[in-house]
């Protein structure tokens, strides 16, 4: 991570010493993980966001660094299981540190891509606003099949996620995602609910949908 | 009046329990791991469930305004199970977490050989993982499980003011004193321990060291009984500092002795966007540890 979204040097010598720790002895890293914000730090990040729901969190950026050093001391395959297993075994306070460093993972490998397709579709099957958007925003994203990416954005929607941290928002947005999109807005209006600002921008984009709600 | 229940188990209560003790004052509260009334046939029934005390039901608490702890262990009753050994092996990962503030519930609930090893192994966890240790006495044999409990404690190493010794009664109260443990009481609403009861042995016994939780889990048990026991203790002369005490201050002092405890909220229970500063990991509250 960048230093400077380190609070003070205390917390950049405990970040290293953490570093310097998984990578002479890379098991280590099942307990130090999920001990990292309190060894080191905790707090709102870059995006001004204690949450971690419009960016990674202090213990988030903290916690990506173990992640990347992992990746160098392990052969790509074994940092993926090990990565995995942080995830499984992780609160979700850890799983959305593990997603929002999935894009240092190599996932040009087959079984690499598979485990992290794996990890983005469990975070998009939970209710936790937090982790849906931190696999929605991932760059990793990239692997996910248009249907999956579809459905990611729609979750965002029920979920309340802003749509603006969603990996490829203005690349990927097609006409299937409009309608998808309409006919929520629609359903929403059918029920006297008030439509989300972020969908209506998207079908702003997409004139021939907007006006079907 | 502000409430941290520091025994209950919440996952076998529903959102309106949740929403009666919000209106009750509680904010805070620690949900240790125990049986869950049907027994477990594999260690992966405890992965689970630590999974659900670390995730969804810390999730769910939040959405209600209650900040939730949990307490990670082998329960005793389960501890005699050779198919669920394997659990041991799993506690360093969740021991390891924010939001894990002890190491509970342990203890004895037949004195069996093997309830004392897994007793005497998670105490050696709880040194190294420099958590407090939430400790279960037994219901029946209730005396000689608790000296024996104690004497275990001792033993370990442990320094007593991190063992909050649960489930007292007027017959047990006296040798946990003595002990410098600090002692846990369970108001249930017809047995073991009543509002009234425990107001007596407040008269007697200060407020020093003293916790009361409701432990409501899924059999006959009231999630309110912390609010009832505050109430009985204004009614009989107390003051509203002496309730703080019991029922605010001394959890938050025994639990914030693991340096994880965010007893207001913290980023780790759904905190609002606004209102939250850059907080180093150590709270002040922890730094006796």
């Amino acid at each position: 991570m960048s230093v400077e979204h380190l609070p003070d040097a205390k917390a950049r010598e405990a970040l290293t010493d953490l570093c310097a720790e998984v990578a002479e002895h890379p098991t280590r890293i099942a307990v130090l993980f999920p001990a990292a914000a309190r060894r080191v730090a905790r707090g709102a990040g870059p995006s001004g966001d204690p949450t971690g729901l419009h960016g990674p969190t202090v213990e988030d950026l903290v916690r990506v660094a173990l992640l990347r050093t992992l990746t160098r001391a392990l052969p790509a395959p074994d940092a993926a299981e090990e990565i995995h297993d942080l995830y499984e075994y992780g609160d979700a306070d850890e799983r959305r540190a593990v997603l929002y460093g999935l894009h240092h993972l190599d996932t040009a490998l087959p079984e690499v891509a598979s485990i992290v397709r794996g990890l983005l579709a469990d975070a998009l099957r939970t209710n936790d606003p937090r982790l849906i958007a931190a696999a929605a925003a991932s760059p990793t994203q990239a692997l996910s099949d248009d249907h999956s990416w579809r459905q990611a954005v729609l979750k965002c929607l029920f979920v309340e996620v802003p749509l603006s941290v969603v990996a490829g928002l203005d690349s990927r947005a097609d006409p299937e995602l409009a309608r998808m999109c309409a006919d929520f807005a629609h359903e929403r209006s059918a029920a006297g609910r008030p439509v989300p600002d972020d969908a209506l921008t998207l079908l702003d984009r997409f004139p021939e949908h907007r006006t079907e709600t | 009046m502000r409430i941290f229940d520091p025994h209950v188990h919440m996952t076998s209560r529903t959102t309106a329990d949740y929403r009666a003790m919000y209106d009750a004052g509680v904010r805070a509260l620690v949900e240790p791991a125990f049986w869950m009334g049907q027994p477990r046939t594999g260690v992966s029934s405890f992965r689970d469930y630590f999974d659900g005390l670390v995730g969804w039901e810390r999730f769910r608490a939040s959405r209600f305004g209650i900040a939730h702890h949990c307490a990670i262990a082998l329960n005793p009753k389960e501890a005699n199970d050779p198919r669920l050994t394997g659990v041991l092996d799993l506690l360093p990962r969740y021991l390891a977490k924010d939001g894990v503030v002890a190491v509970g519930e342990v203890g004895f609930d037949s004195r069996t050989s093997e309830e004392e090893k897994a007793f005497r192994h998670q105490l050696e966890l709880a040194r190294e993982f420099e958590l407090p240790v939430l400790v279960h006495t037994p219901h029946r044999d209730k005396i000689e499980g608790t000296r024996h409990t104690l004497r275990l404690v001792e033993e370990s190493g442990i320094p007593p003011e991190r063992v909050l010794v649960d489930h007292l009664n007027e017959t047990t109260v006296a040798m946990v004193h003595a002990s410098g443990c600090a002692m846990g009481f369970s108001i249930y609403p017809d047995t073991k321990m009543a509002p009234e009861r425990m107001v007596r042995i407040l008269s007697e016994w200060g407020t020093e060291r003293i916790l009361v939780d409701s432990a409501a889990d899924w059999g006959h048990s009231d999630p309110l009984t912390t609010l009832y026991t505050g109430r009985a203790m204004l009614a009989a002369g107390f003051s509203e500092e002496d309730v703080d005490r019991v029922l605010w201050r001394n959890p938050v002092d025994f639990y914030a002795r693991s340096g994880r405890l965010f007893p207001e909220g913290g980023a780790t229970a759904g905190s609002t966007f606004e209102g939250n500063s850059l907080l180093r990991g150590e709270r002040p509250e922890g730094d006796d540890r």
